[in-house]
């Protein structure tokens, strides 16, 4: 990977993890974090909030976010098993800003996901991710979900790796 | 008088009529009997910081405005045009000296009294708008900032309602060095597709948490909490009580082993929050004293205030409140209390340890929800297999564990009772 990052190579990237999500092989998953990574989902009614000062959905530190996966690996992760099946669409992915190996990314998506016999789920927003680069690859340094909805609502948990 | 459930004292056996749980015709009975007639949770004096400050939401289905007005007072108004109905105040929270109806322009001062109306002479002097400001509740009334509604003109005090519960909110409110507890920016909600009397029993049962939970109990484990094996007949790792409070409101009392924001240290806090941590002891022993302090620090309590108000003070402190939509539908919300206080690595901490258990992303409340999801489901064969076995613990002399289900019937008892009442 030279200097220039292209957005294909970020498109790359993100398809590749929404992949891996998609087919539960979150160990492998992990791999694509840093060894410091964070996970945020910021709540409905204030989307720009700090996990400091607001209480978040979720907020995870990567010494959670691999308790998250063990958790989610078990079959006795009652919200999970048997997991749901999701299927992720990933448009309109820019590149806000590159600040040496950190580059800064925006993604829409749409997960999709589907319990047992239950009416679909769809789970809108926006990424906002912190990559960095390692060699001819990326790594999640922080990732970041913003859910549109005004209220989770019928979509109930974010119980599974949004 | 029907009754839903059957109570034997002398066998012993305590079972519940699952028609409760899944009828459209006793969720009309419960908004009229229950959600009318007992003070409902409207908020927390600390939603409205300053004077025009508002917020609005729906309290028992009905949609309110929670606000203060220009002088520091604090209203609860339904959020209907006094007109032709429209909601007047469509922002969740702001501020706003007043609320005019985009319809056909009335407008009404954040007292609750209408202000201008558009081409009112058409009404030929016979418009008194002094009798048409918005409406409230019959009665509005707060206990140490929370704030309750009743649509009963006709009944007792919120202070008398809440009774010895008032004991176990001041355990909650007492942690704060002033006496000052807030909510916390940022709400969580959510929907759960089963009955709301079911995240009532949820709420306090702790029999549940071995099973339900064992993730979460593996997570502190990995972390470096100690969890006992429990002993003497126990499910859980260390005793815990379930207290009656009287008018249907009731506790779980535990010795604490989950770790608390309030003085009590696990080693997910970690090795840095330790000073911090004793700090916050000392300042609570030193004002309430070593007695009081450890009864706040080193017991967790889930208390519930009939019919739908649950403060879980345990991993962090929650307000917690739900109301039905449809029989097999009830919208959560939950927000996080601390103290004004606290600094800003200790309220971190607290927002922290919300999340390692409660909460649509949390460790343990997705868990929850998906037992009472299972509930309503297994619920669909109700006219076959009538009754729910709700006995647990019920021979049991003296003190009532937290994972009987002593708590769970004084809910139901008061329920039926109320039920029953026309």
């Amino acid at each position: 990977m030279g200097n220039d990052i292209t957005r294909s190579q970020v498109e790359d990237f993100l398809y590749r993890e929404a992949a891996l999500l998609d087919e539960w092989k979150l160990e492998e998953w992990l791999g694509l974090l840093t060894d410091d990574a964070t996970y945020y989902v910021p709540p409905n009614d204030h989307p720009e909030g700090d996990h400091r000062t607001t209480l978040f959905i979720l907020a995870d530190d990567i010494v959670r976010i691999r308790e998250r996966v063990k958790r989610l690996m078990s079959p006795d992760c009652h919200a999970e098993y048997p997991h749901s099946r999701t299927r992720r669409l990933i448009s309109n992915v820019r590149i806000l800003s590159v600040d040496g190996d950190l580059v800064t990314v925006a993604a829409n998506f749409i997960c999709d996901r589907f319990r047992r016999y239950e009416r679909i789920r769809e789970y809108v927003g926006g990424y906002r991710f912190i990559l960095k680069r390692v060699g001819d690859d990326f790594r999640i340094k922080e990732r970041r979900i913003v859910i549109d909805a005004h209220e989770l609502g019928a979509l109930g948990a974010v119980s599974f790796i949004l | 008088m029907r009754s839903y459930i059957v109570d034997d004292p002398v066998k012993k056996r305590f079972l519940l009529d699952r028609e409760a749980l899944v009828s459209e015709a006793v969720l009309k009975d419960e908004m009229a009997r229950i959600f009318s007639k007992c003070w409902i949770y409207v908020g927390h004096s600390s939603e409205l910081k300053k004077p025009n400050d508002f917020v609005t939401r729906r309290v028992a289905g009905r949609p309110i405005i929670f606000n203060r007005d220009m002088r520091g007072d604090i209203h609860c108004l339904f959020n209907t045009c006094r007109h032709r109905a429209a909601i007047v105040c469509t922002e969740r929270e702001g501020s706003r000296r007043s609320f005019r109806c985009i319809y056909h322009g009335w407008a009404y001062r954040n007292d609750g009294s209408l202000g201008g109306v558009p081409g009112e002479e058409a009404y030929a002097g016979e418009l008194d708008k002094s009798e048409l400001g918005l409406r409230r509740p019959a009665r509005f009334e707060s206990y140490r900032d929370f704030w309750f509604m009743n649509l009963d003109a006709n009944t007792p005090s919120l202070l008398d309602y809440l009774g010895k519960a008032t004991e176990y909110l001041d355990l909650v409110v007492d942690q704060s060095p002033s006496g000052q507890m807030e909510v916390v920016s940022g709400v969580q909600e959510y929907d759960v597709a089963g009955n709301w009397k079911l995240m009532v029993e949820n709420s306090v049962d702790d029999y549940h948490l071995p099973t339900t939970h064992s993730t979460w109990l593996a997570y502190m484990a990995n972390s470096g909490v100690k969890i006992e094996r429990p002993t003497e007949g126990r499910v859980l790792p260390t005793k815990g009580l379930a207290i009656d409070l009287g008018n249907g409101h009731f506790t779980t009392d535990n010795v604490n082993f989950r770790g608390r924001p309030v003085a009590a240290w696990i080693p997910i806090y970690g090795e840095d929050a330790k000073p911090e941590m004793a700090e916050i002891r000392r300042e609570l022993v030193e004002r309430v004293g070593p007695d009081r302090a450890n009864r706040i620090a080193d017991t967790n309590r889930n208390l519930v205030i009939f019919p739908n108000l649950v403060i879980n003070d345990g991993s962090s402190v929650t307000i917690r409140t739900f109301f039905p939509d449809g029989a097999g539908k009830m919208h959560v919300t939950a927000w996080a209390l601390g103290p004004i206080e606290e600094t800003e690595s200790a309220r971190a901490r607290r927002l922290d340890a919300f999340l390692t258990f409660y909460g649509p992303g949390g460790f343990a409340t997705p868990d929850d929800v998906e037992a009472l999801e299972l509930v309503q489901q297994g619920l669909a064969n109700w006219e076959d297999d009538r009754w729910s076995e709700m006995s647990r613990g019920m021979g049991r002399e003296g003190e009532q564990l937290n994972s009987d289900e002593h708590h769970l019937r004084i809910f139901w008892r008061k329920w039926n009772q109320m039920m029953e009442s026309v």
